[in-house]
């Protein structure tokens, strides 16, 4: 098991920027998730880690050793594909001995290790099969048999969960992360389900259009995200944005919106007269009458446990994440009341969050990390 | 699953359908058949059998066709024959009834052996060559790619014989002329395009992340092309090897002008061998029943894969 180092990785395909400028280290035993949109850089980032893709620039290394360049044979790390790229024409027990086929391990000893990681896998039954009429949960379990077999420094995954229906989906995950727990494998795991990266991961990479936005524990990139767009991606339904303009001094603590005057943690910065949006999770926001803060019922959803409601306001539409007991009728009058030590302030034009009291943990950790 | 109930699936067609379908094809194959039915039953009959008018339907069958085929033989007197020891097997019996003796074998099997070299080495020259260069052009970024594809096409877009006499004096010059590796060359050189745009439409089908798990896996590129390609793409080679060995096994036309002698292949000879001793066409039937044997092992030994790669990896996943 290694530790992987991603140092200014860039890569190019012609005049378009896959990847630019990323950097970000994996902890021994670590599970990373890179996470983003189609088209973000997370697959490129995670082939050039693999070797099937060469960096335009920048360096790789697992365990203390420059890969950048390396053929993939040569780095010893398993890759699992979306599709899973089980050999068609092995069964199941030659497909998970195929790569210690490729290092001369002996038969004898390729029998058992075979047998040892699908007991693990609970797949020992199906050795003799074909894959081609496996399962999707099987195909899965025999792809990671695959990747595990030979004890490789890292795991990489690419949207390996991406072809499963939604049920198996959530078993499928729980899997995975005890499977991580057992075997301690550094693991990266490209995906664009926040709800996988949030349930497995103990760090986030949250790309966009080739750049890391935000790089952190699940639970700081859900409550201090560094940006709106991660602020956006994040949470279903993801972060309101309630956009003002206003100048602020540092270590302000209250922001003026329309009528109402809104507490919110003390700024650490002075912030220049501009465009703001004031981020709010849908289960921060209560409905109090005395609130200055105005607004409509516009909607709602019933979730069971709970319900989500759209208010109208002037700031645009805000959804509240609420208990599901009460009923709304559309168009009755509400005060809206925020949890204010859990607001964030955006810079709305450049789009990335005014440091405040609710960073100062997040920022020191980031600093360690960078 | 309930996508199969939609108005675009393939509906199970119904019996009487079937019964229509059926027939056709029934009767399609007793009409495409009747050529060969006949060419083996002229290779059957006797020579005055063979050109009896109106055709014998019903007639003794002989061997007399086969033996004259493999065999030369000279006339005699009936007072040599008769002096003869008992005859040899039946073909001595069958040639002293038309008052012959064999001289001895005739030249169908050496020039059958040469059909076969021939055919069967310049498909496997082609083949190989055609999936080398189809998977190059499906995995690799190749300058000018597509300006080659149609280059590699466009040597087909004449028909072969147009450049003949060129080749004619091409291969006299080089001492090509009338040898097997020179044959084996140009139905190479005619069926390799062929292959390769065959061979790449199978190998485009083959996912690229069985190659890059494999190399993940510790297997070089050649490798993983050896382990986990090329038993994806035997369909594909199959069905490609199937066409090659068609054409380079029935070409006559180069055939008759390039061979003559020791390296003459057995279309250019067979006609040839209704000139010994009057209209022999029983041992003419007798050569085409042959020759027509090893395409038709060849392909029924191919004939899943021939069948699954005509479908063109449309049914795959």
């Amino acid at each position: 098991m290694a530790e992987i180092r991603v140092d200014h990785l860039r890569k190019a395909f012609g005049e378009f920027v896959a990847v630019q400028d990323s950097s970000f280290t994996v902890e021994d035993g670590a599970f990373l998730a890179l996470l983003g949109p189609s088209g973000c850089g997370k697959t490129t980032t995670l082939r050039m880690i693999a070797g099937l893709e060469l960096p335009t620039g920048g360096t790789i290394s697992l365990a203390g050793e420059d890969v950048t360049y390396k053929r993939a044979s040569e780095r010893d790390i398993a890759f699992v594909f979306q599709l899973f790229a089980l050999y068609p024409h092995m069964n199941v027990r030659r497909n998970i001995g195929f790569p210690l086929l490729a290092q001369g391990v002996p038969k004898a000893e390729i029998r058992t290790r075979v047998e040892e990681t699908a007991r693990l896998l609970q797949i020992d039954h199906i050795l003799d099969r074909p894959v081609s009429g496996l399962a999707g949960g099987d195909r899965q379990r025999v792809a990671l048999g695959r990747a595990i077999v030979r004890r490789p420094k890292c795991f990489l995954m690419d949207e390996p969960l991406g072809t499963l229906d939604a049920e198996f989906r959530e078993v499928m995950v729980r899997e995975l992360r005890e499977l991580h727990n057992r075997i301690h494998a550094t693991t990266v795991y490209v995906t664009h389900d926040q709800i996988e990266a949030m349930a497995m991961a103990d760090r986030i990479a949250v790309m966009n259009h080739g750049v890391i936005e935000q790089f952190g524990t699940p639970q700081q990139i859900y409550d201090r995200p560094a940006s709106m767009y991660v602020a956006d991606f994040i949470g279903s339904p993801p972060m309101n944005f309630i956009r003002f303009d206003a100048g602020l001094p540092k270590g302000a603590r209250t922001a003026r919106i329309g009528a109402a005057e809104i507490e919110m943690p003390a700024l650490r910065a002075e912030v220049a007269p501009g465009a703001l949006a004031l981020g709010v999770r849908p289960e921060h926001i209560r409905f109090s009458d005395a609130s200055p803060l105005r607004g409509a019922i516009y909607g709602t959803e019933y979730l069971g446990t709970n319900q989500i409601v759209t208010v109208e306001t002037q700031g645009g539409l805000v959804r509240a994440r609420l208990p599901a007991g009460q009923s709304y009728r559309i168009g009755e009058p509400v005060g809206l009341s925020f949890k204010s030590e859990r607001l964030s302030l955006f810079d709305a034009r450049s789009g990335r969050v005014i440091p405040s009291v609710l960073h100062e943990g997040a920022l020191r950790r980031e600093a360690r990390h960078g | 699953m309930s996508a199969a109930n939609s108005a675009h699936s393939v509906v199970e067609p119904g019996a009487a359908s079937k019964r229509i379908a059926a027939t056709l094809v029934i009767l399609y194959a007793v009409i495409t058949l009747v050529p060969l039915v006949w060419i083996f039953l002229t290779s059957i009959k006797s020579p005055p059998d063979s050109i009896s008018y109106p055709p014998k339907i019903l007639f003794t069958p002989s061997l007399e066709g086969y033996c004259n085929l493999f065999t030369t033989r000279t006339r005699q007197t009936p007072e040599y024959i008769a002096a003869l020891p008992e005859p040899d097997g039946i073909c001595d019996a069958v040639t002293r009834k038309r008052n012959m003796v064999i001289a001895g074998p005739s030249n169908f099997l050496p020039r059958f052996a040469n059909s076969l070299i021939i055919a069967f080495g310049s498909t496997f020259l082609a083949v190989g060559l055609g999936t080398l260069a189809a998977y190059g052009f499906s995995r690799f970024k190749v300058p000018l790619a597509d300006d080659l594809l149609f280059f590699i096409l466009s040597t087909r877009m004449m028909p072969p014989i147009a450049v003949a006499i060129p080749i004619y004096l091409m291969y006299r010059q080089l001492g090509l002329s009338d040898t097997a590796i020179g044959m084996m060359l140009l139905y190479t050189a005619v069926n390799v395009s062929l292959a390769v745009w065959l061979l790449k439409g199978f190998i485009d089908e083959i996912p690229r992340e069985y190659e890059e798990a494999a190399m993940i896996d510790g297997y070089s590129r050649l490798q993983a092309f050896r382990k986990v390609v090329l038993p994806q793409a035997t369909t594909g080679i199959a069905a490609t090897a199937i066409f090659c060995l068609i054409f380079a096994w029935n070409e006559y036309a180069f055939a008759s002008l390039l061979t003559s002698g020791s390296a003459q292949t057995a279309p250019p000879f067979i006609p040839t061998i209704i000139g010994e001793g009057g209209q022999d066409w029983p041992a003419v039937a007798a050569g085409t029943t042959i020759f027509l044997v090893p395409i038709l092992v060849f392909t029924i030994l191919l004939r899943k894969q021939l069948l699954r790669g005509i479908t063109f990896g449309a049914v795959r996943k």
